[in-house]
Parts: structure tokens; C-alpha cells; sequence
């Protein structure tokens, strides 16, 4: 009775590793190229410079505040250090503080998120309520909270930037578990009497997909604002080691000597996230089949059930 | 019964001779893809006279709507008209520049699309409604009022200030409909297309819509397209019918010998899947869907469901050639060799032998005592009753609101807000799962409306029938373990969709594995709520004789829940019409469909569309 394979919608939709095509789908697209090449630019310089830097980052190499020279191709920062070496060897920490942070901002929000949406009544509104108050201070603030209440230490610093996007995850995603939760789906699996934490991950979490990959772009670029925000302050990573955003803070009184002091590391910090949320931009876009332009709603079946057929490309 | 020519439709058997000149000509007709250039309808010609209402019919996916659409010189985005002309009283509609084409429509032609309450301006009230398509075409002042209000009347409105101040949300679904009536007619168009405009209504607001549609094209003598997936509705208000299958007119001519003596085999599966409230014929279904545009084969597009196929099928795409009768064509190879079988409505085979229901004093699977349930505070069931003994389908047949679905959600545990008795196996049903017993939880099995809806979309068939498996034995299960296989083979699935996703199926196939995932648990009652609603009618057929299979062959306890009282006798021994809540009447099939004492159920028998007489007449011949 079966219809024969030739009718059946055609080509593998491969949903093991489904966020990997996804990702494929939104570097095809020219937004998604200019992201991920603007990030991986940026990326690069972070990953690489360590190795490539000329001089030792933390030694006093030449006259402080003097502008580029062949020796020197960024010039010297406040206390005589080679800009170009501080620049290279800058970048990684704060990069993988900032993807830290963002994987605890995330998984926390969503559990959050998703329990919240699945459990309703009091549990909701305990959870959203105080979701609620933290929303009510600014993000850096929150941040700047914790950390001056945890300290200063590296990995206190990430636990304090992860805690304070979990509102801000939590809020996208209890929208869109709620919206999953209500289906038929969920409640087919419900009524044989599985227990509600199966429900959250088998059932609503592998629905979540899109909004969770976007939220991830998102959080990674706000990461890495507030890690750099919190530097420039004197709250994050600590000097002398050689870091982006602090060293905005303290090349600012030699701007007119060398201004590469203060500009190098804040194109770098302005290409990455420009960049990060380009791309974050392009995902969301192919997710929702705009930027595709392909998916065209053929017939609406008898009750709004919709066939879309794929146009080969 | 009663006389089936419900409708007023004078001249409907209109004769071929005589059919005065053509107002609306499409040839050729081509619609495409934009970008790659697959045909979405392909070499479409048709023909409607003024006064003339022409159905074309075909399944979801067929191209019906982007047809209907063509008609007035619109193509949806992605899509673009590639070659062809349709001309409305000799102007080439596609050769207009768009300020023309504009102004046409609305005045001279008019669309009426499926669902009314997307398709008018929710921010404007009925007045401003039709003030705008009048003013949009130069009509204003008293005599706009004056058309206004006498459109409102002849669609069965009336014009009292408080409909035309009402907002369309605060009308009935069948009113809005007869608002996206009035507009359409407003301007008096020379020729109007209906797209399903009775989808989604109850079968009595869809008999005054029909009746609205029949009086109003014969009173303005339009030439009318009624564009839908139900026969028996095209049956009962086209004149003429095109029959269009994967984007090509497969079979058309005068609707009563196209659906009289079908000779195309699509045509005669459609037929053949067309349950009746009066005849229990066992249900032919159609698996499968229409290849999409783009994917079409290279032969005839039916070939790969067709049962008749032969090996010339699948060569060459055939011509559309004469038929049988006068004016009758068909694209068949069949007609072509002169093989073509006609009479569809009587291949249907015999009766189903449904046992007779189990007077005995067999203990009930579920015995439902005073039901009531509540939604907040407002009650939606009022005392129900009802008593499904083993071995039986019980079908709860209700209009939208009359709480056959609440009835079900309590019995599955879904709906925890009732009082009253359920008692499944002798023994208290509690409300809510959490406080059922596992053995509870297995024994009821519940079936949900929608197949594109109630199976997760990230998990494979082989996973979505797991998971109960698992559930219930408490142990891993394997995606190819016997089980899950035994249970897909008995939902007539064939065993390699098991690694198949739910969006690489059809909506009969999903519906299937909703049913095989009930089906491995073994359940001793089985839940179906509206289970084909959502399905087109070849398919819903299929569906159903197979529950009917399952039922007999497994001797399950079922209740079937549907809005379509024709469905009834193919698939229940006993039944409970469900009015406001309340049970109208309930008995035996046999009892409550051929002597219905209710007036309600008298009402719901006699608003079915059914086929005219001329066209059963043919098929018991």
C-alpha cells in the first residue's frame, strides 16, 4: 500500500547533526560569508599570534607611546611594550572565556527556559519572576556584581558572565518551548506517562534547535563585550598579561602619541563581533528559510496542514 | 431519503450543443517555478460560459489553487505564468499591464479564497469592507450604500447597523464566508473563482454557504470556477469539471458523466473513496500523493498509484481524448484502446462486514456515567453518556464545539477538569495521566487529529514507535526489533520507512505510524480523534478501512470521533451524535442513520452534500 520512494519528498534531510547543516547552510549564504570570515579573521590573529608575536609580550622593548617603525610596526604602548606583540598574544584568553561563558549562559538559561514552559504554574513563575528582577539590571552591571562580589579570578570571571545571560536565554527560550510544548507531538509521548525530564529532553529540546543556535551566536558576541567591558574597567583579566580590552583602558592617555595602541585591539574586538553577529544573523535567516527564497507554500491541505515543495537548486 | 437536488442550480445538465459562447478560455496554461522552471500546472485549457459553473477537483498538491489563481491573472510569489493565454470575453488577461489588470479585478472578476478569516481585513468592519471594494471602483455615495446593502441581502446578510459596524472576528465562520461573497459580488464581475470556500465550515453553515454560492452565480449568470478537493460538493453545484491531477486536466466534461462514468482511473479513485451516509460500501482509498512539480515522471503523472497501469503509461504522458460521452475527454491510454471502465461509484466492494455490535452482557471497556467538563468555569459536556462494549467501534459524530474532542481528551487524560463516572474495565479512570496506572496508560491509546502535528519531527519512525515500547516494557528497544516492525506491517506500512522522519512521508503514511505506534503497545482501547480530518479524501478512505481492519482483526474497543457523518457506516457498529455537549441520540448505525429520531441528526443527514441522482442513478445501473 505503501507509495513507491519516487513520490516521497526528495533528498536526504539528515537530522543527526542537523545544526552542522545548518551551519553549512547559512556559510552558503553571502551575509553568512562575510560573518564567518570577518570572525575567522579575528579568530585567527587570536589562535596564531601567540606564536608569530615578535617580542615577548610582556617586556619593555622600547621608548613608551612612540608611534609605528620598521622595528615596531604598531609602535610601543604606555610602557614602552610592542603593540603589535600585545595585540597577538591578547586575544585567545579572551576568546575562550568568552565561548566558556557562553556555553554556561546557554545551558543554563535553556534548562531554565524549558522547565519553566513544561512545568507551568508556580514553577513558571518562580522561575520567570526572578528571570524578571535580573533582567532589571543592565548585563554589565549584573556582571560587574558578581565579579565584585566572586572576584576577579579568571575562571570567576566566566561563572560570573555565564550567570548573567541565563535571563536573557532563558526569556527566548521559554517563548519557544512554550510553543513546542503545546503541540501534538509532546503530548502524544505524555500520555504514556514518561516523566517530565524525558519529555524536556527527548521530546522539546531537539525542537529547539534554531533558537538555540541563534541565541549561542548572540551570547557568544555579548560574552565577549562584557569580558572586554569588564577589562577596560580593571574588573576582568588582570594586568600585566596582555589583554583587548584592558589595553584600550590604559593606551587611552597616549591616543595622540600612538593611536594603534588604543585602534588595533578595538578593530579587532569590532570585526569579531560585527562579524559573530553577521553570521548569528545568517543562521537565523536560513533557519526560517528567508534567505533560501525557495520554500514556496504549494497547497494548503484540507486543514492548513502545509506541502512545500523544494525546487532543486 | 430526502431529494438530494438540494441546491437551486437551474440548467445544471446544460447541454454540450447548446453552451453558449465560452466567457472564460484558458489554453495552454502554464505555470511555473520561477527560478528553476518546473511546471506547477502544465498545458491547461479550459472553457466557462456565462452562467456556467465549473468545479475542478483534485487532491492537495494537485495545483488546483495556483490554477484557480491563473484564472485572474495572479501567480503566487515564486511562481510565474510561462506561457499560455486566459482571456475573459476575449481579452488576454495575461497580456494587460499590471494598473489594468488591477482594475479588473473586483470589477469584472473576483477571487474567493479559502479561508475567509485571513483573507478579509481584520481591522475593518462589514461596512468599510464592502465601501472599499465599491470605492476602489469609482462606486461611492447612496448608490455604493444602496448596492451595499442589497448585496448583504442577496448573500443572506442582513444590512441592520450592527452587522455592518461588526468586526469579522465577531462573525460565525459562515458569516465571514458570506461577507467574502458579498465583496466578491459587489461590483457584479463577469466571472468569479472559488477556492474551497466551504473548508473548515460544518456541514450545515457549509450547506447555506453552497446554496449561497448556487443562487448567487445563477442570479448574476457568471461564469463561476469552484475550485475544491470534495466531489460530492463539485458534484452537487458544478456544471461542468475538470479533474486535474499533478498539474494537467486528467478527465473533464459535463459533471454528471464525468462523475456518472469516470473514465479516467483517477478520476474513478476519487469517486470510489467518497464515503456516503446511506450506502456502507467498504472504502477504496489512494495511497500516495501527486509527485511534485519539478519530480513528475516521465510518463502519464498517475502512473505510479494507478492500479490499471500498463507499461505504456510510463512512455509518453497521454493526450486528452474523447471519451465515452459527448463532450467527456480523458488523458488515458486506457480510453485511448477503448479498456476504460467506467462506473466507479459501483466498483466499490460490497458491504463491510462489520459484526453485528455485541448485545451481550460482555462487561464494557468504557463506561461513561454523567459526564460533565468544564473549561474554567464554563461547561462544555453536560451529563454524557456512553458505553463502548469490547469488541466495538463507537463513532461520536458532532460539529465543531459540540464537545466530542473534550470527551475524548477526558477519556485519554488529557482533559483533567470533569466530574462525573468513567469506568474503564470495571474500574475508576482518575483524572490526568500522573494518576493512571501504567497498565491504564497502555490499554488507552489515543490517536491525534493531525499527523503533521503528533509525531515528532526529529525523531524516526523506527524512534517515535519505540518510545511507548519502551515506556511500557521499561527496556531499550531496537529500532529494527520485531515489534515495532510487526506494528508498521500491520498499519500497512512498509517496514524500510522505519528510518524514515515524519517530513519524508505523506499525511496518509504519517497518520499510519500514529496509528502502528498505538498499535505495538497492544492497546484494548484505541482513541481516534477526527484521524482523517486532515487528510485529502483518497486518502482518508484508505485510513479508514484500515482502523476498520485493525478493529476487527484485533478486536479492539475504538472510538471514532468525526464531523463527517458520512463516515460512519464504514467504520462503526454503534454510534453517539454529539450536539452543545450534550449526547442528541445514540444506538446502532443501522438505527440512528436510517430512522434518526432526533431532529439533529435529521439536520446533519440531509445538510451531506451527496451526489444528484442522475449520478448515483448511472452507477446503480
Amino acid at each position: 500500500m505503501a507509495a513507491p520512494p519516487a513520490q516521497r519528498a526528495a533528498g536526504p534531510r539528515v537530522r543527526r547533526r542537523e545544526w552542522l547543516h545548518v551551519l553549512a547552510a547559512a556559510a552558503r549564504t553571502p551575509r553568512g560569508i562575510t560573518g564567518a570570515g570577518l570572525a575567522l579573521l579575528v579568530v585567527l590573529v587570536a589562535a596564531i599570534g601567540p606564536f608569530v608575536a615578535p617580542h615577548p609580550p610582556l617586556a619593555f622593548v622600547t621608548v613608551p607611546g612612540s608611534g609605528p617603525s620598521s622595528k615596531f610596526p604598531l609602535g610601543s604602548d604606555i610602557l614602552g611594550r610592542d603593540v603589535l606583540s600585545r595585540v597577538l598574544d591578547g586575544g585567545w584568553q579572551l576568546l575562550l572565556m568568552a565561548a566558556a561563558a557562553m556555553l554556561i549562559g546557554v545551558v543554563l538559561g535553556t534548562a531554565a527556559g524549558i522547565a519553566a514552559a513544561q512545568l507551568r504554574g508556580w514553577r513558571d513563575g518562580l522561575i520567570m519572576r526572578t528571570v524578571d528582577v535580573v533582567l532589571a539590571f543592565p548585563q554589565l552591571v549584573f556582571a560587574l556584581l558578581l565579579v565584585s562580589i566572586l572576584g576577579p579570578e579568571r575562571w570567576l570571571l566566566v561563572i560570573a558572565v555565564g550567570f548573567s545571560h541565563v535571563p536573557q536565554v532563558a526569556r527566548v527560550i521559554r517563548a519557544a518551548a512554550l510553543d513546542v510544548s503545546e503541540r501534538d507531538f509532546v503530548k502524544a509521548v505524555e500520555i504514556t506517562g514518561v516523566r517530565q525530564s524525558k519529555l524536556m529532553s527527548g521530546e522539546i529540546l531537539p525542537n529547539l534547535l534554531t533558537p538555540l543556535m541563534v541565541e549561542a551566536g548572540l551570547r557568544l558576541t555579548y560574552s565577549i563585550v562584557i569580558m572586554t567591558g569588564l577589562s577596560f574597567i580593571g574588573f576582568g583579566l588582570q594586568p600585566p598579561s596582555p589583554n583587548w580590552g584592558y589595553m584600550i583602558n590604559e593606551n587611552r592617555i597616549i591616543l595622540t602619541t600612538n593611536p594603534w595602541a588604543v585602534v588595533a585591539p578595538a578593530l579587532l574586538i569590532a570585526v569579531l563581533t560585527v562579524g559573530l553577529n553577521t553570521f548569528t544573523d545568517a543562521i537565523a535567516r536560513v533557519a526560517l528559510g528567508i534567505e533560501r527564497g525557495e520554500k514556496l507554500i504549494v497547497e494548503a491541505a484540507v486543514t492548513g496542514a502545509v506541502t512545500d515543495i523544494e525546487i532543486p537548486a | 431519503m430526502t431529494e438530494p437536488e438540494g441546491l437551486e442550480a437551474p440548467g445544471r445538465r446544460m447541454e454540450n450543443t447548446a453552451r453558449p459562447p465560452s466567457r472564460l478560455v484558458v489554453q495552454g496554461l502554464t505555470v511555473a517555478v520561477a527560478g528553476s522552471g518546473a511546471a506547477v500546472i502544465e498545458d491547461v485549457s479550459v472553457e466557462v460560459a456565462a452562467g456556467e459553473v465549473l468545479g475542478v477537483v483534485g487532491e492537495s498538491g494537485s495545483g488546483k489553487t495556483t490554477l484557480g489563481l491563473a484564472m485572474v491573472g495572479h501567480a503566487r510569489r515564486g511562481l510565474k505564468i510561462a506561457s499560455g493565454s486566459v482571456r475573459l470575453d476575449g481579452t488576454d488577461l495575461l497580456s494587460l499591464p499590471p494598473a489594468e489588470l488591477r482594475r479588473l479585478r473586483g470589477a469584472a472578476m473576483a477571487y474567493i479564497p479559502q479561508d475567509p478569516s485571513s483573507a478579509i481585513n481584520p481591522a475593518l468592519r462589514v461596512g468599510g469592507l464592502l465601501t472599499e471594494v465599491l470605492a476602489a471602483h469609482g462606486r461611492t455615495g447612496p448608490e455604493a450604500q444602496a448596492r451595499l446593502a442589497e448585496v448583504l441581502t442577496e448573500v443572506g446578510l442582513d444590512s441592520r447597523p450592527a452587522l455592518l459596524s461588526a468586526y469579522p472576528h465577531q462573525l460565525s465562520g459562515g458569516q465571514q464566508q458570506r461577507v467574502a461573497i458579498a465583496m466578491a459580488f459587489a461590483c457584479r464581475p463577469r466571472l468569479i473563482v472559488l477556492d474551497e470556500p466551504t473548508t473548515g465550515l460544518d456541514v450545515t453553515t457549509q450547506r447555506t454557504v453552497l446554496e449561497t454560492v448556487a443562487r448567487m452565480c445563477a442570479s448574476y449568470g457568471v461564469a463561476a470556477v469552484y475550485v475544491s478537493h470534495d466531489v460530492v460538493v463539485v458534484g452537487e453545484l458544478s456544471h461542468r469539471v475538470a479533474v486535474v491531477y499533478s498539474g494537467r486536466v486528467v478527465e473533464t466534461g459535463a459533471t454528471t458523466d464525468v462523475f456518472g462514468t469516470p473514465a479516467h482511473p483517477y478520476t474513478q479513485g476519487l469517486l470510489r473513496a467518497v464515503p456516503s451516509p446511506e450506502r456502507s460500501g467498504r472504502l477504496v482509498g489512494m495511497e500516495g500523493v501527486p509527485p511534485r512539480p519539478g519530480q513528475r515522471p516521465r510518463g502519464c503523472s498517475f502512473a505510479p498509484r494507478c492500479p490499471l497501469v500498463i507499461e505504456r503509461c510510463t512512455v509518453a504522458m497521454p493526450e486528452l481524448i474523447p471519451a465515452a460521452l459527448a463532450g467527456q475527454l480523458a488523458r488515458c491510454v486506457l480510453v485511448e484502446t477503448g479498456q476504460a471502465q467506467a462506473g466507479a461509484l459501483a466498483a466499490g466492494p460490497a458491504e463491510p462486514d462489520l459484526a453485528e455490535p455485541q448485545e451481550s452482557a460482555a462487561a464494557p471497556v468504557l463506561q461513561i456515567t454523567g459526564l460533565d467538563a468544564f473549561y474554567g468555569h464554563r461547561q462544555v459536556l453536560f451529563g454524557v453518556d456512553l458505553t463502548v462494549p469490547p469488541n466495538t467501534c463507537v463513532a461520536i459524530v458532532g460539529e465543531s464545539g459540540s464537545g466530542k474532542t473534550t470527551l475524548a481528551r477526558c477519556v485519554a487524560g488529557l482533559h483533567t477538569n470533569w466530574t462525573g463516572d468513567l469506568r474503564y474495565g470495571g474500574q475508576p479512570l482518575p483524572a490526568g495521566i500522573r494518576r493512571r496506572s501504567k497498565d491504564v496508560l497502555r490499554g488507552i491509546q489515543y490517536v491525534f487529529q493531525n499527523p503533521y502535528a503528533s509525531l515528532n519531527p526529529r525523531r524516526t519512525v523506527g524512534g517515535l514507535i519505540a518510545q511507548p515500547l519502551e515506556t511500557f516494557a521499561g527496556r531499550r528497544t531496537r529500532v529494527g526489533d520485531n515489534q515495532i516492525l510487526d506494528a508498521l506491517r500491520s498499519a500497512a506500512l512498509s517496514v524500510e520507512v522505519v528510518n524514515r522522519y515524519p517530513d519524508q512521508l505523506s499525511g496518509g503514511e504519517r497518520q499510519r505510524v500514529a496509528i502502528a505506534r498505538t498499535l505495538a503497545v497492544a492497546p484494548a482501547l484505541l482513541v481516534c480523534d477526527e484521524v482523517t480530518s486532515s487528510l485529502d479524501v483518497s486518502v482518508q478512505a484508505a485510513v479508514v478501512e484500515l482502523l476498520r481492519r485493525l478493529q476487527q482483526e484485533h478486536g479492539l474497543a475504538m472510538i471514532f470521533i468525526t464531523h463527517n457523518i458520512s463516515l460512519v457506516r464504514s467504520v462503526a457498529q454503534q454510534v453517539v451524535v454529539m450536539h452543545d455537549g450534550q449526547v442528541a441520540e445514540s444506538g446502532t448505525v443501522a438505527d440512528v442513520l436510517d430512522h434518526p429520531r432526533a431532529a439533529y441528526t435529521r439536520q446533519l443527514l440531509d445538510d451531506v452534500p451527496k451526489f444528484s441522482a442522475a449520478m448515483t442513478g448511472a452507477s446503480d445501473a
